[in-house]
């Protein structure tokens, strides 16, 4: 069993798993962190989308071992009812989420686009979230939220 | 005073009367929902006929809701409170919600058919009523006075001409309300709704959108192990053996074999995932599966097909008048999954005495005897509740997955927690069956339907089937009853519009290639697709505007003003049936199509603006319109939800979606193989919401998932002359469509 040092949502925590190979999801799941969720395993759907480094990243393709020293933001760490994070006020005053199972990689996804680009366009949001896969049929809502949480009219 | 009333004053019941059972159970470190619902363990009454089966006033001033309906992401947990609290007289935000716990809610069937409000919620609204009748009548009683001179609100009984009520909770003092449900009891009169009608807010989005709702995926309770079921490598066949040391150099982990159940535990669920690519298993020959290439064609031909005439109205002419001209095409809607983001998941306790399993199943109650049955115990001591998993729209892998946890954690004695891969979901799930549709009509010279014969080649739902057979049971050789269930796939077959004659045949087919169940709005897309484009068609051949055409057959008002309102959205201008006159690279074009779903239940008009790339076939949807009259809105942004979700996802599986196979197992099993609609498919939406509040409130679910097909595929003709009859309209099939080879 290793140990690997990581930096989740501003705080060292330590992992222990027997395989270095462990995708960073199974780990963040562990410690409890459940806002980032099993979709696909593929990299394919997004439901897995956490900040690592300032990008988003699919957490089922990133391994445990490669994780080390790198500063990992999940939804947990981006905001909280107490602070909500802009994305999040917004998601919630458009009503999004039906299910929400893509709720959380869809708002991680659109928060690393912001942190580039302040002011997307709608297109520039479509492309940033074209990874995000969601069945109930948010994706006109999801749009409005970004443009919303950006200060744009969606 | 009647005796209902006395009644209450003394109701001490014995438990074991009136289906009331005793719960007790608490587990330690489980989920804050799952505890809360364990924590209500007091003497529960079932019996759906009984107040007290829907709703308990506390003590504290907050009415619980017992529902047996169950929220999917589609709104009912702020639904069901509107609808309760408006009709008792109390603040939403005093509403308590419990969902489909079979030992605390009563069974009001499976959540399923857009019938959670129309069916679930005005049960719960008649047991509302019959609550605030029993609640006027105690405190008229109480001040000695009459019940006529009470109003209620605000969770307490007043006095109309003002001054001191009494609460809902000093009324009850503790007690049961011990009445039967009454249909009469008088319902408020929507004129004087101040909470059903408005856009409240669902109360676990702000839980979905910081993380912290409790998924079925994210439940666990101690001592717990994970699994991963190993399905076979073809469907239908037995395992031969299994090679247990395969997987010894992962910690922890060990196999489970029940019969040709094969699953690995682990204490971590990493591990549990790596055991289960790595174990060597033995399988013998599958069951084989029919060749996908010319599917649709050979279902004409299958064996053992029963003919059944559904609907005949009128006598088909055996002489039409001259200038009359007759048309026959021919529809398929292929296989599809449910496509759900997150494989199924769930967590059975099981020992020899009773069963605790938590699962997102849209039909806990149901599942009680069916888990009962194979599991070999008596069905008071198999205990489902429901926890949300990740989307479902009929019946997904959640039910199996359940299937999967109780009797794995038979097998080895702890509680399983079983989730399934990306791969097991596609490739497992029980899927849309496929639908053969052909139409054969006449049209006179002046634009009128004269015959109209539809005749369907789909599977039949085995009568009397309790539950679609479940894949672990199966395998493990345990007691389950085979048979299909494709739900209601037969309905909206014949057209809503005036004709001479209306033959609706179906040519059930006894069996289906892979597992079917029924996915959203069963049936009802592909026979609307195949309905509402014919009537395009019949209009085309007339030279009528299809809006005109529709309206001249059409009678029920609520379905004009729909079909006007669309147009309307569209801007849409009458004119004799023509294509867009565009021959550019990229062809635009708009069509139309009109529901009535069920021929009974909500209205729904689609328009869609489409683009169609000439060169590579490809479709892009650019606008879509609705107008949707469900009757009475509970809550106008829960069902504009609903129609945004029924749009996509249906422009989804027309334009995408078809499950594919081998001969012996589906190959469509990741997102690469299986897509489904991104954001840079998604259109503008414009919907048009007709409340009628004096009205039954009808399904807002599915309705417009129906409308999708036709609209789209009305669209793609008018834009370019060619007719799309097959879905997926992929830009391979489109193209051959443009070139006349479809």
């Amino acid at each position: 069993m290793a140990s690997y040092d990581l930096r989740i949502n501003g705080n060292a925590q330590t992992a222990e798993a027997a395989d270095a190979d462990k995708p960073l999801l199974y780990v963040l799941r562990e410690l409890g962190l459940t806002a980032t969720k099993f979709g696909c395993g593929l990299g394919q759907c997004g439901a897995c989308t956490v900040i690592v480094d300032g990008a988003a990243v699919r957490s089922c393709q990133i391994r445990v071992a490669d994780a080390q020293g790198k500063m990992i933001t999940t939804l947990e760490g981006l905001g909280s009812a107490a602070t909500p994070h802009p994305l999040q006020t917004a998601f919630i005053n458009e009503q999004v989420p039906q299910c929400g199972y893509c709720t959380s990689g869809m708002i991680m996804s659109a928060a690393a686009l912001l942190q580039s680009n302040k002011t997307p366009s709608e297109d520039d949001v479509r492309t940033a979230l074209d990874g995000n896969l969601c069945r109930c049929g948010s994706h006109v809502r999801v749009l409005r939220a970004v443009m919303a949480a950006s200060g744009q009219r969606g | 005073m009647n005796a209902q009333i006395k009644a209450l004053h003394f109701s001490r019941r014995a438990f074991v009367q009136g289906g009331a059972i005793t719960v007790g159970f608490a587990l330690a470190g489980v989920s804050p929902r799952a505890s809360a619902q364990s924590a209500a363990t007091a003497t529960r009454i079932l019996d759906s006929k009984e107040v007290d089966a829907f709703l308990a006033v506390n003590g504290d001033g907050t009415v619980t809701l017992f529902c047996g309906k169950v929220d999917l992401g589609q709104g009912l947990r702020i639904a069901i409170p509107q609808i309760a609290a408006e009709e008792l007289g109390i603040d939403v935000d005093k509403i308590k919600f419990i969902e489909g716990d079979t030992a605390l809610t009563p069974d009001q069937g499976r959540t399923s058919g857009s019938n959670g409000i129309q069916r679930g919620g005005m049960q719960i609204r008649q047991a509302a009523a019959t609550a605030r009748k029993a609640l006027v009548e105690l405190a008229a009683q109480r001040l000695n006075a009459k019940p006529e001179d009470f109003e209620t609100a605000g969770g307490m009984v007043k006095p109309k001409s003002g001054g001191a009520g009494i609460s809902f909770a000093d009324l009850i003092a503790g007690k049961q309300f011990d009445l039967k449900l009454d249909p009469k009891a008088q319902l408020k009169n929507p004129a004087s709704y101040t909470i059903v009608g408005k856009p409240l807010r669902r109360p676990d989005v702000p839980a979905k959108c910081f993380g912290t709702h409790v998924y079925m995926h994210d439940f666990a309770v101690p001592n717990m192990l994970h699994a991963r079921v190993i399905r076979p490598a073809a469907i239908g066949a037995k395992l031969v053996s299994v090679d247990e040391a395969s997987i010894k150099d992962i910690p922890g982990t060990k196999v489970v074999r029940v019969k040709d159940l094969l699953a690995v535990v682990a204490d971590d669920e990493w591990n549990a995932v790596r055991a289960s690519r790595v174990l060597r298993a033995q399988w013998s020959e599958g069951s084989g599966l029919p060749v996908q290439n010319g599917l649709a064609a050979s279902l004409r031909n299958e064996p053992g097909i029963v003919d059944e005439t559904l609907v005949n109205k009128g006598t088909p002419a055996t002489q039409r008048p001259d200038g009359a001209k007759v048309l026959a095409a021919t529809y398929y809607w292929p296989m599809q999954s449910h496509a759900s983001i997150g494989p199924s998941c769930a967590v059975a306790d099981v020992n020899n005495e009773s069963a605790t399993v938590w699962t997102a199943s849209q039909g806990t109650h149901g599942n009680q005897t069916t888990f009962a049955k194979f599991l070999g115990l008596p069905k008071e001591k198999v205990r489902l509740i429901y926890l949300e998993g990740s989307g479902c729209y009929g019946m997904n892998g959640h039910e199996d997955a359940a299937a999967d946890a109780a009797i794995l954690s038979r097998a080895i004695g702890r509680p399983v927690r079983v989730q399934w891969m990306r791969e097991d979901e596609l490739g497992w799930d029980p899927k849309g069956p496929p639908q053969l549709i052909g139409i054969s009509g006449a049209i006179s010279a002046d634009g009128h339907i004269l015959d109209w014969r539809t005749e369907m080649w789909i599977p039949k739902t085995t009568r009397g089937l309790p539950n679609i057979p479940l894949l672990a049971p199966e395998a493990a050789g345990l007691e389950h009853v085979p048979g299909l269930n494709t739900g209601l796939i037969s309905q909206n077959a014949d057209p809503p519009y005036a004709a001479e004659s209306i033959q609706v045949i179906a040519h059930w087919l006894k069996d289906a290639p892979l597992r079917p169940a029924p996915i959203r709005s069963p049936g009802k897309p592909a026979n609307c697709f195949a309905v509402e484009s014919f009537v395009d068609e019949l209009a085309a051949d007339a030279g009528v505007d299809p809006v005109e055409f529709r309206l001249r057959g059409l009678k029920d008002p609520r379905a004009i003003e729909v079909l006007k309102r669309t147009a309307a959205l569209m801007k849409w201008q009458s004119q004799p049936y023509q294509l867009a006159s565009s021959n550019g690279a990229v062809a635009h074009g708009r069509g139309i199509a009109f529901v009535h779903y069920k021929h009974s239940e909500t209205y729904v008009g689609m328009g869609m603006e489409v683009a169609v790339e000439r060169a590579t076939g490809r479709i892009a949807v650019e606008r879509v319109a609705c107008a949707h009259d469900c009757g009475q809105i509970i809550n106008p942004d829960g069902v504009r939800g609903q129609i945004e979700g029924s749009i996509l996802q249906t422009i989804s599986r027309v334009l995408m979606e078809e499950v594919t196979f081998d001969r012996s197992h589906v190959l469509s099993v990741d997102w690469g193989s299986y897509p489904i609609l991104r954001f840079s498919g998604v259109p503008k939406i414009d919907i048009d919401l007709i409340d009628r509040p004096t009205e039954k409130p009808l399904g807002a679910g599915e309705a417009a998932c129906a409308a999708v097909g036709a609209a789209l595929a009305n669209a793609v003709h008018n834009a370019t002359g060619a007719r799309l009859r097959t879905v997926p309209f992929t830009p391979e099939r489109v193209k051959l469509a443009l070139t006349g080879k479809a």
